[in-house]
């Protein structure tokens, strides 16, 4: 079989078809055409092989060849991932902009990763040892907070014959060479190759049992997420889900943050290079930008790339959690790749389920998810990769098939609603529809880490807000005037919970990253006020009395007067209430 | 390239299918001749070995199986662009209609245009003064963005981008201009812009690209490329100042959804085809500032929302992608309000970065907030007076409800010639926050407060 029997047939839009059988194999990357643009064999059968391509297939012609790789689509993992921008195909888009300016041009052909940098490679191995699929051969310094660790790929293994000295090596120098059961020898690079669309293996998943910290109060208090676990942010337009993916993706407690722009707006994603390089993470003290890996592939990119832009994401994150670290993806937004998936199946002419979508939408949804996970890595070191995925229904209508089946899959639902969003209260996380399934298993970590008292505060706050929405009801028929004064109290609790402790600024310095410890003592501060305040309004004491001490008004605003290094302060707030409702049953 | 092809196989609303093309390209433009004097221009859009698809741009009246020619141009569709298009008037396709002679192009372009590699964006932050308090003060508009104005049918949303458009200009330089896309509005639309422009004195800094709603429907597909290609040009190449104005989005999706259902397409939500959300950010992403060029694109996309629904797809997919969105509300208008600016649906994404100490005035951000917080509250106490009336509403309550009447007639509601600084935009925000108790006013520092609140 010869390549040049595989030419171009038909075209249209990202689909290019090849007529008669041909020697290529599912899933295969091609390159098509003489510009040689990126491709994957999507569909075979005895008249036609059908090809997605990632790029534009403007000025491609029928009779063009197309060159096959013998590949699947698959990433470069090494030293320099990180701190870097990729397309959806992990191609580094400063080199593109090297090569075709400021406008993304066809066909363009560069490396994924580096290979003339330099890296102090350590080497952890010595000739005779014996080396497992996931055992670590050799580090160097990727960036300044993450040490980068070469394991030996998943499928090979075996008894090292030839170990380099440590020093400086690029990207595709061999520094060990393993004699393999088989009796063949395999090369070990800095660097290696893995197919997007397989999970990388593991030794074994284990339960979730650590939050992953966020530093956003709605998130850590009311509605936690576990490492490794997986969660949803649905949202109408405006309703922030952007702006909470980059709280997240700033602010979260994992080791490396990879952030998916799929299908979004360029602009973001310039925001997001600019800003994270401004940044510093709070726990290590480096620039945030040296833990993070940003996947661009903006809505005006082309659409099969948008589709791949996930799993390169996803693959990433693995190759990292195999190291040993905490890997947290955010991608945004789910919707577009769903979307790239029902424009490429209506090209296909496939038969459509809800709403155009293909049917097997519900089933790519759970085994995108199912790749999150806390598990034990092949080296036996604990990893874990969480997701959290936005969605974008269309007309803010979460009963769509995209919406629901990731609902199906996720454990961790935070709501946005437009009615939050349009008083401006951020984040908009709707605290009556969201929820978390991973409160009951985290209630031990928070008990020991944090304070035994931390779950009991959360549960009583979500019971205020509870019994808000339902007085609200009343309220909207009759006014609050004629409510009783017990009732009364409870909606300013409530009042106080909403302003005072779910919203949260984030571009307030104080309060864009709050720690849990500061998030128990305001949950600490509003209770006690609350439970102060119950037997005065039993003692027939009006609730304007209570008001009128301002204690209310000025603990809205702790979160911005009280910083996180500063939490003796809030016993000066504790006292003040005390005194100042003493004075009021004293009289 | 100068082959040419009699005869087509099939035709179907506005493609003709040909058999055998040699060597064709996809989305290459081909010349059709009709009977031997009419030229018709249509693009390739889909290629089955020597079959191909061809999309025909003004319709496929009066072409018969027999009568016409087809000749390739093996170059995709592309629009002679130099400084000249300045004050120039094209049809939808970007051919003259002015009567004033084909121009002479330094370049010719794709009107496709590419993407724009995001790291070579610069992240807009320069906000432009419009001169309109709800926007600048509420939805800042920033040189680079793309903020749409969501109508409805009857409403002034012409007036409105006229007036920005206006005001816009006056604060900018001299390296500014505008870019007009109409497509599928009334003649007298199209006139009643060219007059406005010609009355503030702009018209020779407008090019206007004109598919009118009697002209063929799937021209209206190409129009706002052809805009947006000449105003890449003029900001990336020129270093101009470009703002965009298309209307009406919603026809173009319409023409769009007819072109999808004559090809056979698998449909999305409503009709329109899947590729809908791509489609707009194929244009949409086409503003923005580049490294390499002080020019920028600020678009103004206008549409109308059928029947008055924002969950409609045009409307929902378009404030997926822009930054932001003006929508004008009815009610406001019913009363009077020009402009009709529904505040609490609208926003502006890029406004954050934009606006404060340096840009604006270091209390824009906290004011914002505020009017939004307390506007929100206005409409809580409207509904429950609705239920239980004015007269038994709470003090406060009652504070809010007069908030709300000042705030739609003095705030939002000014006139068409009206142009108000930034700093009359703010201080009248604070004189009318100043009408609410102090501690209603939770989003504000204590410093902002004592310096600016006057209750």
């Amino acid at each position: 079989m010869t390549d040049n029997k595989n030419i171009i047939y038909g075209i249209n839009g990202p689909v290019v078809t090849i007529k008669g059988r041909t020697d290529l194999s599912m899933m295969e990357t091609v390159l098509v055409g003489e510009k040689k643009l990126v491709g994957e064999v999507i569909k075979l059968d005895e008249k036609m092989t059908t090809i997605q391509v990632y790029e534009e297939t403007t000025g491609l012609r029928p009779g063009e060849k197309i060159e096959s790789t013998g590949a699947m689509m698959s990433l470069t993992l090494g030293p320099g991932i990180l701190t870097n921008i990729f397309d959806g195909i992990q191609r580094p888009l400063l080199s593109i902009e090297r090569e075709s300016g400021a406008f993304i041009s066809k066909g363009s052909n560069v490396e994924p990763l580096d290979t003339k940098k330099e890296w102090d490679v350590i080497i952890d191995v010595k000739v005779g040892d014996e080396l497992k699929p996931g055992q670590v051969y050799a580090h160097c310094d990727e960036t300044s907070a993450i040490v980068h660790k070469m394991i030996v790929p998943p499928g090979s293994g075996g008894k090292v014959v030839e170990a380099k000295e440590d020093g400086k090596y690029t990207l595709n120098d061999v520094i060990v060479t393993l004699r393999q059961s088989n009796g063949e020898n395999r090369d070990l690079t800095l660097c290696q190759r893995w197919p997007i669309r397989v999970p990388r293996p593991v030794s074994k998943r284990m339960g979730v049992v650590r939050p992953l910290i966020t530093g956003q109060r709605v998130i850590d208090t009311v509605f936690p997420i576990a490492k490794g676990g997986a969660a949803a942010i649905p949202g109408g337009f405006g309703t922030g889900k952007t702006m909470t993916q980059h709280q997240l993706a700033k602010w979260c407690d994992a080791d490396i943050i990879i952030y998916v722009g799929c299908g979004e707006r360029g602009n973001e994603m310039t925001q997001a290079l600019t800003e994270f390089s401004e940044l510093v993470d709070p726990r290590t003290g480096k620039p945030l930008t040296d833990r993070t890996v940003l996947i661009a592939n903006t809505s005006n990119m082309p659409v099969a790339a948008r589709e791949a832009s996930i799993y390169t994401g996803i693959t990433i994150a693995e190759y990292y959690r195999d190291m040993g670290y905490h890997t947290a993806l955010m991608a945004d937004s789910t919707s577009r790749w769903a979307e790239a998936l029902r424009e490429i199946s209506g090209r296909l002419e496939e038969m459509p389920a809800d709403e155009g979508f293909p049917a097997y939408l519900p089933s790519r949804l759970s085994e995108f998810y199912e790749r999150a996970g806390y598990v034990e890595t092949l080296g036996n070191n604990e990893g874990s990769v969480t997701l959290i995925g936005a969605v974008s229904p269309q007309g803010s209508d979460f009963s769509e098939p995209v919406t629901q089946n990731t609902k199906r899959f996720t454990r961790c639902f935070w709501a946005l609603d437009k009615s939050l969003a349009y008083a401006r209260h951020y984040p908009a996380i709707n605290w009556n529809d969201s929820y978390s399934e991973y409160t009951q298993e985290l209630k031990s970590w928070y008990e020991e880490n944090v304070s035994p008292d931390f779950p009991k505060c959360r549960e009583r706050i979500r019971s205020i807000l509870l019994e808000e929405n339902e007085l609200l009801e009343i309220v909207n028929l009759v006014g609050s005037d004629m409510l009783p004064d017990d009732q009364k109290l409870t909606l300013e609790v409530a009042r106080l919970v909403r302003t005072g402790f779910l919203q949260q600024n984030a571009f307030h310095k104080e309060d864009t990253f709050v720690s849990l410890e500061k998030q128990l003592k305001m949950m600490q501060v509003i209770l006690h006020l609350y439970d102060k305040c119950t037997p005065i309004i039993a003692k027939q004491i009006p609730i304007s009395k209570i008001l009128q001490t301002g204690l209310f008004d000025k603990a809205v605003k702790m979160k911005y007067d009280i910083a996180n290094n500063e939490l003796e302060k809030f016993d000066e707030y504790i006292a003040d209430i005390d005194e100042k409702l003493g004075a009021l049953t004293a009289v | 390239m100068e082959i040419t092809q009699k005869g087509l196989q099939q035709i179907n609303g506005s493609l003709v299918v040909v058999e055998g093309v040699e060597d064709p390209q996809y989305e290459e433009m081909v010349e059709i001749e009709v009977d031997g004097g009419e030229k018709k221009i249509g693009r390739i859009v889909r290629i089955d070995g020597e079959r191909v698809v061809v999309q025909v741009f003004e319709g496929t009246r009066g072409i018969s199986m027999t009568n016409v020619k087809i000749r390739k141009t093996g170059k995709p569709m592309e629009i002679p662009l130099s400084p000249e298009i300045l004050g120039r008037v094209f049809d939808g396709l970007g051919r003259p209609k002015d009567g004033l002679g084909e121009i002479y192009p330094t370049c010719r372009k794709d009107v496709n245009g590419g993407p724009i590699n995001p790291v070579s964006r610069v992240y807009p932050k320069n906000y432009i003064n419009t001169g309109i308090s709800s926007i600048d003060a509420l939805t800042t508009l920033i040189r680079g963005q793309k903020l749409p104005i969501f109508s409805v049918s009857g409403l002034k949303h012409n007036e409105l981008a006229v007036q920005i458009v206006r005001q816009a200009s006056i604060a900018d330089n001299d390296d500014f201009a505008i870019v007009f896309a109409a497509m599928g509005v009334k003649n007298d639309v199209a006139e009643y812009f060219r007059k406005s422009f010609e009355e503030s004195n702009v018209l020779n800094r407008v090019v206007m690209y004109l598919n009118l709603s009697n002209d063929p429907i799937i021209e209206r597909i190409i129009t706002p490329r052809c805009a947006l290609t000449a105003a890449e040009y003029l900001a990336y190449e020129l270093g101009m100042q470009i703002l965009v104005v298309m209307t009406d989005m919603t026809s173009y999706a319409e023409a769009l959804r007819e072109f999808s259902s004559s090809k056979g397409e698998i449909p999305g939500r409503k009709g329109y085809p899947g590729y809908l959300y791509s489609d707009f950010a194929s244009l949409y992403e086409r503003a923005g500032i580049i490294k390499t060029s002080k020019g920028s694109v600020t678009q103004i996309p206008i549409l109308t929302m059928p029947n008055d629904d924002i969950t409609n797809p045009i409307p929902d997919l378009t404030g997926y992608i822009t930054e932001g969105q003006i929508v004008l509300d009815r009610s406001l208008d019913g009363r009077g309000v020009y402009p009709p600016i529904g505040i609490l649906s609208s926003l502006s994404r890029l406004m954050k970065d934009g606006i404060g100490a340096g840009y604006t005035r270091e209390d824009h951000s906290s004011l914002a907030n505020q009017l939004f917080a307390a506007y929100a509250k206005v409409q809580d106490a409207k509904s429950l007076a609705g239920v239980i009336g004015e007269d038994e509403l709470s003090a406060t309550d009652k504070l809010y409800i007069k908030f709300g009447r000042e705030f739609d007639s003095r705030f939002i509601n000014q006139g068409f010639y009206e142009n108000r600084s930034i700093e009359e935009t703010l201080d009248l925000g604070w004189e009318l926050l100043s009408l609410l108790p102090r501690k209603e006013l939770d989003r504000v520092d204590e410093e902002i407060l004592n310096k600016y609140y006057k209750g």
